[in-house]
């Protein structure tokens, strides 16, 4: 890490177990900004043989619909240059199991627990949100627009302001109040603000970015799309440059008051305290990590610390201090 | 779920075994926690590499006095080859042990082993934990070509009963494990059979254990992402204990699976009665 410290103007050297690393969410004030990703870390309970989860800010689940799916067939993975390509489609029990079976056991270990939900018409949505009011341990609803392993890509919500409108407007009038509602935008659209504007008019209380981009890979063997579903969901590090533009796009627009300011939770590629900070200072008010998990399931607490060391390094003793410092000098140039 | 360890493991040897390697991991306080058929798996590069994704391995050995744990790895792709060319001292990501492994019987058990290619790779700690037991066990063991069969050497140290089997008839008998699977049931009077190998042949040897109507324990080799159960991109549809179907993780839920349970006959489908796939629009 010593190649990476380098001070910022004349900022004082602070000790990096003095940084404050809370970060805020809705009402709460969270211990530190890091989250897992949702599809990444399951319900948690695998993910706790490597990291205790209450020191996590929160644990995002796996997308949960209202009813049980099975979900895409397989193969529903292939390995990308710094990537990889899923189509698990959104497996899982339904609502009914999850809040049964999965939250009480998560509000046992001290989880905070950030519910990503979704549907494939409104009622599901809000159907799957009013189960949420009350349940133990849950501190967020984050909605999904933007799943991409359905079936038409066309319908995915988040490609489209109106629709993006309505399914956050539906879910934050039946939400619990206290519950923040952050919506998950996908990079696959034209104009990435426009979304973020509608949701947020919407009542979105924060933003999720972003989701997986579609993309496809062909095994040279069967000559066919290398996963059961055809297209996929490419995460990781090849993901990251468009996930940072697009925090930083919609965070340049909150500033330049053109959106309503809400917190961004960025993700997309992080698997180094490095990533993590650079997402801050595009704008992010917390940082999720996904598919690294996946390569080092201890990897939350490892970023944690080297994100601890970076913002001292640059003289940043909160880490609410970084967030978005990468506009000062511009603001407009990329927005 | 096994209780896994995540450690830096020293390669202490690395040796060529026809086709395949065998990688010998220094890992403290793992090989007291494997029992066979457990799985590790590996990170290929480091923090920086392009791979992303680690590789999963059965356990071959694991042994508590040395504090070693051995796989066997085959050079399929950039991240084995990667792995296989780990230098005597290199330091691997290992979590081990992951999955689960083999039922093992309370008493002694006639049991044919049945490994196909580097599959075979779990069956030889099973094979002596059957006998320590007080069984019987008998190995048919083949592969495409000579080169590419594991552990015959080993078989034999643990039993006479070994049958060897080449498609391409460049080692013992010509053919596929599954063709004299039944008359070495008969043979050694097997009340169980426990496989390791590629699903067809898993298939079909779980097809010939339910003609004869016995046991047959199979550890898959599914293309997993995490390997410790949070990723779900390694479901097979398997029939559960209140006869409903689901797609389950190979990484947790297996690798090793009664064969009897697995829908061999639907992998890469979603069947129509699987919980979950009206949901995706695939109905009976």
């Amino acid at each position: 890490m010593s190649g990476d410290a380098r001070m910022v103007g004349d900022a004082p050297v602070i000790a990096a177990e003095d940084v404050d690393l809370s970060a805020p969410l809705g009402p709460l004030t969270l211990p530190n900004p890091l989250s897992t990703a949702s599809g990444c870390a399951g319900y948690g309970r695998e993910l706790a043989r490597f990291v205790p989860l209450d020191q996590l800010g929160t644990v995002t689940t796996k997308t949960i619909m209202p009813y049980p799916r099975s979900g895409e067939a397989a193969p529903r993975m292939a390995e990308t240059p710094s990537g990889m390509l899923n189509a698990i489609g959104l497996q899982g029990s339904g609502i009914e199991a999850f809040v049964r079976q999965e939250l009480p056991w998560l509000a046992e270990r001290g989880a905070r627990v950030l519910v990503s939900i979704a549907g494939e018409r409104l009622e599901e949505f809000t159907e799957t949100a009013e189960r949420l009011n009350g349940q133990p341990g849950v501190v967020g609803i984050e909605v999904n627009i933007s799943g991409p392993n359905v079936a038409d890509r066309g319908l995915v919500f988040a490609c489209n302001p109106a629709t993006s409108y309505d399914v956050v407007r539906a879910v934050r009038a039946v939400a619990d109040p206290q519950l923040p509602v952050y919506a998950k935008l996908t990079p696959d659209v034209t104009s990435i603000t426009e979304i973020a504007a509608a949701c947020v008019h919407a009542g979105a209380d924060g933003l999720s970015m972003i989701n997986t981009a579609l993309g496809l890979a062909i095994d040279l063997d069967t000559l066919r799309p290398a996963l059961a579903a055809g297209a996929g969901g490419l995460s990781g590090p090849a993901l990251r440059p468009i996930a940072v533009r697009c925090v930083y796009q919609v965070h340049a627009a909150m500033l330049a008051g053109r959106i309503p300011q809400v917190p961004i939770l960025g993700m997309g590629g992080i698997r180094n305290g490095r990533d993590a900070l650079e997402f801050t200072l595009a704008g992010a008010a917390g940082v999720a990590v996904g598919t690294a998990l996946f390569q080092d399931p201890a990897a939350p607490l490892r970023i944690l610390a080297e994100l601890r060391e970076l913002l001292a390094a640059r003289g940043l003793a909160k880490y609410t201090d970084a967030v978005g410092l990468a506009h000062r000098a511009d603001s407009q140039r990329t927005s | 779920m096994a209780n896994p360890l995540q450690l830096r493991a020293e390669v202490l040897a690395n040796r060529s075994e026809g086709a395949y390697h065998r990688l010998v991991l220094r890992a403290p306080g793992v090989p007291e926690r494997v029992r066979p058929g457990h799985f590790a798996t590996l990170a290929v590069g480091g923090e920086s590499s392009a791979l992303l994704l680690r590789r999963a391995f059965s356990i071959h050995r694991a042994d508590p006095v040395e504090g070693t744990v051995e796989l066997v790895l085959a050079a399929h792709g950039a991240g084995t080859r990667e792995l296989v060319a780990s230098p005597v001292g290199a330091e691997l990501d290992l979590i081990a042990p992951l999955g689960t492994p083999f039922p093992l019987p309370d008493g002694p058990v006639s049991a044919l082993l049945v490994g196909d290619g580097y599959g075979s790779a779990p069956l030889f700690a099973l094979g002596a934990e059957l006998l320590r037991r007080g069984g019987q066990v008998g190995f048919i063991l083949g592969a495409a070509t000579a080169d590419r069969l594991y552990g015959v050497d080993q078989a034999r140290a643990l039993t006479p009963d070994v049958l060897v089997l080449t498609e391409d008839g460049s080692l013992g008998l010509t053919g596929r494990v599954t063709d004299p699977l039944a008359q070495a049931v008969e043979a050694i009077d097997a009340t169980v059979v426990h496989a390791g190998g590629p699903m067809p042949t898993l298939a079909g040897v779980s097809a010939i254990a339910a003609e004869l109507g016995i046991r047959v324990h199979t550890s898959v080799e599914a293309e997993m992402a995490c390997g410790v159960g949070i990723c779900m991109s390694c479901v097979l549809p398997v029939v559960g204990e209140d006869g409903r179907s689901r797609f389950v993780r190979s990484c947790t839920d297996g690798p090793v699976f009664d064969g009897a349970r697995v829908r061999w006959a639907d992998l890469g489908t979603v069947p129509a009665d699987l919980e979950g796939a009206a949901a995706m629009g695939v109905h009976g």
